[in-house]
């Protein structure tokens, strides 16, 4: 086994100092019964090259790789500059455990730093963590948070999140015994605010939301009064929307994947988390602090440590300790390669491209879009006749649109949701108009 | 320290994005302006040259897994075999979307399916989730299992999670996180759970108890069958935490110790990289019990076929997005394909190896307050030395000599805690060398203790002080307009 150095010679000699004369030996206090019942798996060890080989034909059978995608729920197919694979690579940062030894981690803890600050930036939000899971568990460590300050015992959200990190703020919710009420969405695809209930520790929308439609940010605030307002973003889009912390949002959360990471059929993700400097004390997760050392220069270290499961145990904030660190520096080296400019216009470049097919495809006799409000990168159209077969065809035709199946939770089953990102061509978007008029 | 934001800005940009192959009228045609920024982020415009060595230098100022022994105990810090990291950037499994429905997905769920058995397998138990993407995750996701088993069977009176005093922080955090309370069990003089004590605190409020199985101090629960007993018999449940899998891989299986949950590190025992804090990806595997609790959706087999399976009302739901940390997952699916029985069992046995015969060396210089033969960790006190010094400047010595510090001050119950885990990829010299080093810094504190008051003197930055960085918490950089 090529992974292990010791020769026959070192396991020997080492065996004769601890005064044994076999490896098993040393697992004799392990339960007889409990080796008794030991069944392997039935493997037998192959080399590198064969498992290269089984890996590198399994993954032929993802056809999704090779299609023209517009997918997106949150996970979008952005384009990854080759830079980010570049410092990913470095085996100092994807080898390195969580700097807890911050002397040899100043590489991690200066990145880490600087993703807090740009996302904080990005979000127009005060601090930021270094990262959680991915945009769903942020999101709930984010209801958790409002919780812990407010202690009513109940959330508002809006029913335009993505389905999917519904499910799992459902899931903490209801574990952390937090009852969750729903707000509806109007004609227009909007959050409904007309009527916010008062006594709740949080109210949560997403913008864009689920239908992709921009929420009107402006003046919901007041109407939240004094419960937390959290809002879930797409960051790519705040490349040119007004950030929901110029609002006066109290917490901004989101799945980082758009900023320079691969879709990886879901996973690793990254969660993005930003709220205001009075929350430091409850928020979630890990984060890089600016100290000195004892020469008087400038370092970085963990800080605000006491909030953590290392230290308070179950009077921890969140009980997060690894998180997407490496997927926080993918984040951080494409917005330093992109810079503000480049962040303009590749969000300017998904918008238009969104807008272009959006205007070609509500052209079509029958299809329309569902919802009035405007978008960013992400719309529904209405369609006609069955969904379901009108989506067999377009995968027919190589093109990947998402199952109309995601829309059901909204109660919309006559739709589709589509997604478009800097990377799809104008053929690309004139094969899928092509594609859904010819099979009506 | 220099940041991105004390480059040199300005530069030109552009050049990575095309330019619109659509007729485009300007933004503020397509999006009312009242949504627009008013003004751009402040982030810096930076050539590529000057982002790839900002990175590069920074990277140079990390200690990694190829730099040398990695001795933090409960993160089995291995190496991270090269060829996971080509697998994980193919373009068939880097570019998959998790939407892309089960027909263009096939081999993801076929590898994801295949897995979960091997998994399951290890554990010796029948049902896999992959979705927690940690250890802490999959404590979290196990406590749910728990609590939905007891809301089910209307036994809503058992909301007390039982621990050992060496428990990993994350066990009590993430019962805590579920609602359950928290109580603690001392342990015995051997270092093992005194089941006197567990037997005083076993009633019906009791969900379960919290294990980690070798122990933090790097001994296995001799009596780790009596312990699960008494906690089924009384009504509970067992949680094995699986960060110490390293020590008894391929030789033993938690399902045949009473586990009802045990949670998987794919980022310690399975070789993933820990990414400087992850991304990790910690699995569950769950007795017959918990089985129709586990989260959704499930991946499936029907016939030739691999789907996606949500029709299960009596799961807790989901934990993740999608299906879990899926790039993590297959470098762990790779290297037990490479590994086999035999490699499992090796990788145990030396990792046992290894740790035994630094503790039996070690012991000589530095107190090993449980003395008694460890599994693929153990855990000596800096106290020996001499007063005048202390475990941080010990393990701060350390990196002067060029070796990452062991973990310290853990477990709680130790004081001046240097938990010591060198893994199964360290060699023989590596071992004699990292022993030197820490017998030389025992005689440096009897005879120069200032010299490890003052340690590190040969690392990137002195001492950092932490204290400061806790008193006045600095988070980001300050900007200013001319940022951007």
């Amino acid at each position: 086994m090529r992974y292990l150095p010791h020769s026959a010679a070192d396991r020997r000699a080492m065996l004769a100092s601890i005064g044994l004369s076999s490896v098993d030996e040393l697992f004799s206090d392990i339960p007889r019964a409990v080796t008794d019942a030991f069944r392997p798996l039935g493997l037998s060890p192959r080399s590198e090259q064969e498992v290269f080989a089984e890996l590198t034909e399994l993954a032929q059978r993802n056809g999704a790789a090779g299609t023209a995608c517009f997918l997106g729920g949150g996970i979008y197919d952005h384009y990854v500059p080759s830079v980010v694979g570049h410092v990913l690579s470095r085996s100092e940062f994807y080898t390195a455990y969580t700097p807890y030894q911050p002397e040899v981690s100043q590489g991690t803890l200066t990145a880490m730093f600087e993703f807090q600050t740009l996302i904080a930036e990005l979000t127009g939000m005060e601090i930021a963590n270094a990262s959680l899971y991915d945009g769903a568990t942020a999101l709930a460590e984010a209801a958790l948070m409002a919780e812990r300050l407010k202690h009513r015992g109940r959330i508002a959200v809006a029913r335009s999140l993505f389905a999917n990190v519904r499910r799992v703020l459902d899931t903490y919710c209801w574990a952390g015994g937090i009852e969750v009420v729903e707000l509806p969405y109007l004609p227009s695809g909007r959050c409904d605010l007309s009527h916010v209930p008062g006594d709740v520790s949080a109210i949560v929308l997403q913008s864009p939301n689920a239908f992709g439609v921009i929420e009107a940010l402006e003046g919901v605030k007041e109407r939240v009064g004094d419960a937390l307002w959290i809002v879930s973003v797409h960051p790519l889009s705040l490349g040119i929307l007004a950030p929901p912390g110029a609002f006066g949002a109290d917490a901004v959360v989101g799945e980082g994947q758009p900023l320079g990471l691969t879709m990886s059929f879901g996973g690793p993700l990254l969660g993005l988390f930003a709220t205001r400097a009075a929350y430091l004390r409850q928020m979630p997760g890990r984060v890089s602090g600016r100290t000195v050392d004892a020469a008087g220069n400038v370092g970085y270290t963990m800080a605000a440590q006491t909030r953590e499961q290392h230290i308070r145990r179950e009077r921890a904030t969140s009980n997060v300790c690894t998180n997407s660190a490496l997927c926080a520096l993918a984040a951080t080296v494409y917005l330093a390669a992109v810079g503000a400019g480049g962040l303009r216009r590749v969000a300017e470049l998904n918008a238009e491209k969104a807008h272009y097919l959006a205007g070609r495809i509500a052209a079509i006799d029958g299809f329309d879009m569902a919802f009035s409000g405007p978008f960013f990168n992400e719309f529904v159209v209405r369609v006609p006749g069955d969904p379901a077969e009108l989506h067999r065809k377009v995968l027919d035709a190589g093109i990947l649109v998402e199952s109309p199946d995601s829309l059901r939770p909204y109660g919309l089953d006559d739709a589709l949701r589509i997604a478009v990102t800097e990377k799809r061509t104008r053929a690309e978007l004139d094969r899928l108009v092509d594609a859904l008029r010819g099979a009506t | 320290m220099t940041t991105i934001f004390d480059l040199p800005r300005g530069a030109e940009t552009g050049g990575l994005f095309p330019d619109p192959d659509v007729p485009a009228a300007g933004i503020d045609g397509l999006i009312d302006r009242t949504l627009l920024r008013s003004d751009p982020p402040r982030i810096p415009n930076l050539s590529e040259p000057a982002v790839m060595r900002h990175y590069t230098a920074l990277s140079k100022l990390n200690y990694g897994v190829e730099d040398g022994i990695y001795p933090l105990g409960s993160c089995t810090m291995k190496y991270n075999p090269k060829l996971h990291e080509d697998l994980a950037r193919l373009p068939g499994w880097a570019n998959v979307h998790p939407l892309a429905g089960p027909r263009s997905a096939q081999g993801a769920l076929a590898f994801l399916h295949r897995l979960s058995a091997l998994l399951g397998g290890i554990a010796g138990l029948p049902g896999v989730s992959l979705q927690p993407v940690a250890g802490a995750h999959g404590e979290l996701t196990g406590m749910f299992l728990f609590k939905k088993h007891f809301e089910e069977r209307g036994e809503l009176a058992r909301r007390r999670i039982l621990l050992p005093d060496s428990a990993h922080g994350t066990n009590p955090a993430s019962a805590a996180t579920a609602g359950f309370t928290v109580t603690e069990i001392a342990s015995n003089e051997a270092g093992m759970i005194d089941l006197e004590s567990l037997e005083n605190e076993l009633d019906e409020t009791v969900a379960g108890i919290m294990l980690t199985v070798p122990n933090t101090l790097g001994i296995f629960e001799e009596r780790i069958l009596e312990v699960t007993e008494k906690v089924h018999a009384a009504g509970g449940l067992c949680y094995f935490d699986g960060a110490n899998l390293n020590a008894f891989l391929g030789r033993a299986r938690p399902g045949d110790m009473g586990a009802d949950v045990f949670h998987f590190n794919l980022h310690k025992t399975l070789s993933a990289p820990h990414g400087g804090g992850g991304p990790g990806a910690g699995p569950i595997a769950v007795s017959e019990p918990l089985v129709d609790h586990l989260p959704v959706p499930r991946i499936e087999r029907e016939g030739e076929a691999y789907t996606l399976s949500w029709d299960h009302p009596r799961s807790v739901g989901s934990v993740h997005s999608f299906y879990g940390n899926v790039l993590v997952a297959l470098k762990a699916y790779a290297y037990l394909l490479q590994l086999g029985d035999d490699g499992l069992r090796a990788v145990s046995g030396d990792a046992v190896l290894n740790a035994n015969y630094l503790q039996e060396r070690l012991k000589r210089t530095y107190r090993l307050p449980y003395d008694r033969r460890c599994k693929h960790e153990f855990v000596l006190s800096g106290t020996d030395p001499g007063e005048a010094v202390n475990t941080l400047d010990i393990a701060k010595r350390l990196i002067d000599y060029g070796f990452h510090p062991p973990t310290i001050y853990f477990p709680l119950i130790v004081r001046e805690a240097l938990m010591i885990e060198p893994t199964e990829t360290e060699g023989k010299d590596g071992l004699d060398r990292f022993a030197e080093a820490l017998e030389r810094i025992a005689s440096e504190a009897r005879e120069q203790p200032q010299l490890l008051h003052e340690a590190p003197h040969r690392a990137p930055v002195r001492r950092l002080d932490q204290t400061a960085a806790a008193r006045n918490p600095v988070l980001t950089h300050p900007l200013d307009e001319g940022d951007a």
